[in-house]
């Protein structure tokens, strides 16, 4: 059920021997308890089908020989038989559990692992909610079928040949004579069989049809009103519902014919039982005990059957769960590290671009031929007009992407030769859109980084301008954001993002200036603080304020991806190019505040 | 869940069952006899045993036993046909009813609706909610109705067979009860636990995914693994404790019902010995306990989905309930020919529950036949006026007037049969080209569709296609550009032969030599209708016979371009730096 809406790219296959192989995998580690549960489910199932040998011994010997005493010692042992299996059962299902949520847990682990190692190129390609779904509903349907279903179907399954052994080992002809029926149900039960599987791959198929219909109608549904076609759009939906139904009512009826047959086929053995064992019975060939016995084996017959039969669907959902997830782990990130990287630790600032080419699309050239060196503790802007690839630029310094020409060299060494680590570690990165993650703001400076200490943080906080804001609010540091509906400005946000690259101290900074207006006094918090963040430090700023170009060394400016120009404010306007007429647009022109973006 | 609600959606659960009544009846009747002869079966086998005991069964006599429970198997088995094709048979139709009824609903909301709901809740509530609702209503009541029937059946006839058996048989049932609550008890607030802590994984790898450029900026992927393990071990542990007590759920009804068979075993027995009953009548007893146990099981389950279908009734409802606040009033009249020209009187708006006025006292005209333009800078209401004029949220009365009449007057019908739309973001859908550009058309008409394609400047591309105006486009077809879906939605918008002609920034995704080609097609379209024109073209604007100028929500200025340049700063502004960003997008 939880699986209903991302159904849309299914094998149909109930059983895929390929995928089940490495779902057991994950089973391996555990296989002593697994083994442990497997003679716990035999034990159970052996328990629970003594049962009737134990009536047939207290009517054969107690009852019928009107022994009172020998009947009180075999209902004893028949309790004793019900706690045992009893136990057993608790322990082989909670066994078997703890093995399922053990696999999950490793599974959960290194799906969630496998995510972090992707680089961004998967991320711009797929929704985040796909994502989710894969940790969470997907891996959940998985631990369903290795800590229940899996048992459920092989506990069925025993049971099922359990019966058919009591019977032949207590009486072995009356058990041929009640067996007759087998043949007849096994093809029953292979013809539902076919049939409901096709019935449910229908059933998907009109489910993913329907999502699909309504995913699209409900985006498009400002198109639907202005037109006015809401009348043939319910009516599309209704004849596709309607399909749906019908497919459904078909599986209806497979099941609503199947069970009665497994009904009527269980009451053939009993009636067998009767005519051929009561026939015994009178001869004294038989006792009354073992006729009893029979009747009960059969009626714990078709349960199993039924069961099973029912399971059919939860198995189905399952393995495609298993295709996705393992489709997810099966994706290897665009590129990775070098072998041998060189490591570069200490590091002096110095940024070199030589004729670097790149697309994010095969052909597509963002970045062409762009070639720039920025020396150690320079500030450099970089301006342009939306599309001209001041954020790929960043992206690829920061080796978010890999570059398919020319070289980006650090210090003098090939950006590729680097360990990605060394090089995020080295260059801080303050990101136009704050991204902020639930819980307190000190954790939000620190993030994972235990090594930086309260002072280093209180440090960065305040050299960020962010501490006056902090020192206002009920808990500081440990105030948890969005806690009693205090949540930060756009200009607070873009001040916790300072003090964030402040206490990682990175010798070289990227910074993506928001462009969001803010009001006077944050904006001069903001001034301040972005100088304090390019001291001392390699600074390229991708910069939206004319306040910042100002205070660089040099200004590079961008368009479709080339270099066009480069120096300073002055020199550049003097020129009468690019520069000037984006100056004109985007800096001078200021009582148009917003700049004119358009609207994705 | 509060005291009304549930008697409201309780109320809406018998509505839903009320329509399929008929089947309800006879699933109901059904129930009860297959019941009655599955119950029928130890009583067959008891006669049997009895005639065995007292020597009077003869091999024909015993024939005549097997064949009597076939016989009863067979009738039974047909009314349990019946129950499922009735009960399970009603329930698919209540969900397809559902569905409808949500649907139908869906395409009344207006705009405000789908701008704070996301599309996946929606999904959600369609296919996860109303399968819950299903599965109360169909195998709920099924499996319900049927451990009552049975149950009480099997009491009935059990003490008919032997009053005394009986109630030492029943003895245990407090303790069976008692358990059982305790257990479910402890089951619903872990298994909520759980669903809790689920959610607060889910938020941590929704957050961790959305934030993945800072989390690789700073080299948080082991801290986020770590944390990710945290949650993790948290979780399994909650799944563990539940399993503890899942693991004892479902043996501790075996146990029970074991327990009862035991003390039939003993204490039937002893009636046997002492002759004060058959042993045909303790293996009927020991037979219907067995029949017992797994409807006796599934009461759990079925209080499980009585819960979940009652909560999902309540999400379905709260889409049900909503009432369209864009509708035609009761009792409109007809308004006849409208002269399509627009007239906003003093009208200021707010997005529904929002205070802040987006537009304010607009007082603007717009003359039939004639190009009108509105400009501003991004954020300045432009947007929000063209919507207000098709009425996608609602506005009080006498704010907009077309042709004189009132807009509230004008059923929906009548005004957006008026007017030809292209948003600025051009939704298509995954269709032919024929059905997208014929969509507000009553059904395809291919040689309008052509034509609209044609003024478009669609045409030219459409003959590239491999299937022309058959191709299929969206996902699981060609992909159109950005320009291609622009024209295509102008296509849509002009095969309707609309009167008012809106074109909100219809044209970004084209280059400027493009539009202006655009443009002379619809020349001919545009000399005989009123067209309103948003862009950021100033090219497009300047030929426009009437511009407004909007700021802030403001209508600051109106005249022709000649005029404007001269007298208003802002459009003045507003052109040099369009021609600026022109002059940028034309470099190479």
């Amino acid at each position: 059920m939880t699986g209903y809406f991302h159904e849309d790219e299914l094998t149909g296959k109930a059983y895929d021997s390929r995928l089940m192989k490495r779902l057991l995998v994950y089973l391996k580690p555990f296989r002593k308890y697994v083994l442990l549960a497997a003679v716990l489910l035999l034990l159970g199932s052996g328990l629970q089908l003594l049962g009737p040998v134990v009536i047939k011994h207290a009517i054969d010997e107690y009852v019928i020989q009107k022994d009172v005493q020998g009947l009180g010692m075999i209902c004893i042992v028949y309790l004793a038989l019900i706690l045992l299996s009893f136990a057993v059962t608790w322990a082989q299902i909670y066994t078997m559990q703890w093995v399922g949520q053990m696999a999950i847990y490793r599974l959960r682990m290194q799906l969630f692992s496998h995510l972090q190692r992707l680089d961004l190129k998967f991320f711009d390609g797929n929704p985040v909610g796909r994502i989710i779904t894969r940790v969470t509903t997907d891996i959940n349907a998985l631990n369903e079928l290795l800590s229940s279903g899996v048992v459920t179907i092989i506990g069925d399954i025993v049971m099922l040949f359990g019966i058919v052994g009591f019977m032949l080992a207590i009486d072995f002809r009356l058990a041929l004579v009640t067996l007759t029926v087998l043949p007849v149900l096994s093809f029953a039960a292979f013809l539902f069989r076919a049939k409901v599987r096709n019935a449910y791959r229908d059933i998907r198929r009109f489910i993913a049809r329907l999502n699909a219909f309504i995913q699209e109608h409900v985006s498009g549904m400002p198109v639907v009103q202005f037109f006015r076609q809401e009348t043939k759009v319910y009516q599309k939906f209704a004849s596709i519902n309607l399909e749906l139904m019908k497919r459904h009512h078909r599986s209806v009826m497979y099941f609503a014919v199947f069970f009665p047959i497994v009904r009527v086929l269980s009451a053939v053995s009993l009636a067998l039982i009767i005519w051929y064992g009561g026939g015994e019975v009178i001869q004294g060939a038989l006792t009354f005990g073992t006729l009893v016995a029979f009747t009960q084996y059969v009626e714990r017959f078709y349960r199993p059957i039924m069961d099973l039969s029912e399971k059919y669907n939860i198995l189905q959902s399952a393995m495609a769960s298993a295709e996705r997830v393992f489709g997810l782990l099966d994706t290897k990130p665009s590129f990775g590290d070098q072998p041998g990287p060189k490591e570069w630790k200490q590091c002096q600032g110095r940024v070199e671009f030589d004729r670097v080419w790149f697309a994010y699309d095969e052909d597509k050239w963002v970045i062409k031929d762009l070639s720039f060196n920025i020396e150690p503790g320079e500030k450099v802007a970089i301006v342009g007009a939306t599309g001209s690839g001041k954020t790929t630029t960043s992206g690829l310094l920061m080796r978010f992407y890999d570059h398919q020409k020319g070289s980006i060299r650090l210090d003098g060494i090939d950006i590729k030769d680097i360990p990605t680590h060394d090089v995020r570690e080295n260059i801080g990165l303050v990101l136009q859109d704050v991204f902020l993650f639930s819980g307190a703001i000190d954790k939000n400076i620190r993030l994972g980084d235990s090594s930086i200490t309260d002072e280093k943080l209180r440090a960065a906080a305040r050299d960020a301008n962010l501490d006056r804001f902090v020192d206002r609010l009920p808990n500081g540091y440990g105030f948890k954001i969005g806690e009693r509906g205090v949540s930060l400005s756009v200009g607070q946000k873009q001040l916790l993002s300072f003090a964030r690259a402040l206490a990682y101290d990175p010798g070289i900074l990227i910074l993506d200036e928001a462009t969001s207006s803010v009001d006077t006094e944050t904006e001069m918090l903001i001034q301040e603080a972005v100088e304090r963040l390019m001291k001392n430090r390699t600074s390229i700023i991708i910069a939206h304020r004319l306040s910042t170009i100002k205070k660089v060394d040099r200004i590079l400016v961008l368009h479709k991806g080339c270099l066009r120009e480069s120096g300073t404010h002055d020199e550049l306007l003097k020129q009468r190019g690019i520069y000037w007429k984006l100056y004109q647009l985007q800096y001078q022109l200021h009582s148009i505040e917003a700049p004119a973006e358009r609207r994705a | 869940m509060s005291g009304n609600a549930k008697k409201k959606s309780l109320k809406k659960v018998f509505e839903y069952l009320g329509k399929y009544r008929r089947y309800l009846y006879a699933g109901a009747v059904a129930i009860v006899l297959t019941s009655l002869f599955s119950l029928a079966v130890p009583w067959l086998i008891k006669d049997a045993i009895e005639s065995l005991e007292a020597g009077t069964a003869t091999s024909e006599s015993m024939f005549g036993y097997g064949l009597a429970v076939v016989v009863a198997a067979l009738l039974g088995g047909f009314f349990m046909f019946f129950l499922r094709r009735t009960i399970i048979w009603a329930s698919r139709m209540i969900e397809r009813d559902i569905k409808n009824e949500l649907v139908d609903q869906l395409l009344k909301l207006p705009r405000s609706y789908y701008n704070k709901t996301r599309t996946g809740d929606i999904i959600a509530r369609l296919s996860n909610d109303v399968e819950a609702v299903r599965l109360m209503v169909g195998p709920g009541i099924m499996q319900f109705s049927n451990t009552l029937v049975m149950g009480s059946l099997a009491v009935v006839l059990m003490t008919i067979l032997s009053p005394k058996l009986t109630l030492i048989a029943m003895l245990p049932f407090p303790i069976l009860a008692f358990t059982f609550k305790k257990v479910a008890a402890r089951v619903y607030t872990l298994f909520y636990s759980i669903q809790e802590h689920f959610s607060t994984l889910t938020a941590f790898v929704q957050e961790s995914i959305s934030g993945v450029r800072v989390v690789k900026a700073y080299n948080q992927e082991e801290s986020q693994i770590d944390d990710f393990g945290d949650l993790n071990d948290e979780y399994v542990r909650l799944n563990l404790k539940f399993a503890r007590l899942l693991a004892l759920f479902q043996p501790i009804v075996g146990l029970e019902v074991g327990l009862i068979l035991v003390i039939v075993l003993f204490f039937g027995g002893r009636f046997v010995i002492e002759d004060s009953m058959t042993l045909g009548i303790l293996v009927a007893f020991m037979l219907y306990l067995m029949m017992l146990v797994w409807p006796v099981m599934a009461i759990g389950w079925t209080i499980t989905l009585y819960q979940r279908g009652m909560a999902s009734l309540e999400r379905i409802e709260s889409i049900l309930d909503i009432i369209p606040e864009v509708r035609d009033a009761e009792n409109m009249k007809d308004v006849g020919r409208i002269e399509p020209e627009i007239r906003f009187h003093d009208l200021s708006f707010a997005y529904p529950d929002t205070d802040r006025n987006v537009l304010r006292n607009i007082s603007l005209y717009i003359p039939a036949g004639k190009t009108t333009a509105i400009v501003g800078r991004t954020g300045c209401g432009k947007s929000t006026l063209l919507d207000l004029i098709v009425r996608a949220y609602r506005i009080d009365d006498d704010g907009i007037e077309i042709g004189g009449i009132e807009i509230n007057a004008i059923p929906l019908d009548r005004l957006r049969e008026m007017v030809g739309y292209v948003p600025q973001e051009s939704f298509l859908f995954s269709d032919t080209l024929y059905e997208n550009i014929s969509f507000g058309l009553p059904e395809v008409d291919r040689e309008a569709s052509e034509k609209a394609a044609l003024l478009a400047q669609l045409d030219g591309d459409v003959r590239d296609f491999p299937d022309g105006y058959e191709t299929f486009i969206g996902e699981r077809g060609v992909t159109l550009s950005g320009g291609q879906k622009q024209r295509t939605a102008l296509a849509r918008a002009i095969a309707r032969d609309p009167d008012i002609l809106i074109l909100d920034d219809a044209f970004s995704a084209v280059d400027t030599a493009t539009e202006e080609l655009i443009l002379a097609g619809l020349e001919s379209v545009m000399a005989s209708r009123t067209t309103i024109i948003v862009s950021h073209r100033i090219s497009t604007i300047r030929k426009a016979d009437l511009i407004h100028v909007l700021d802030d929500g403001c209508l600051i200025d109106s005249g022709t371009h000649g005029e404007l340049i001269a007298t208003c700063p802002l459009y003045a502004d507003i052109v040099e730096r369009q021609e600026l960003e022109e002059q940028l997008e034309k470099l190479r």
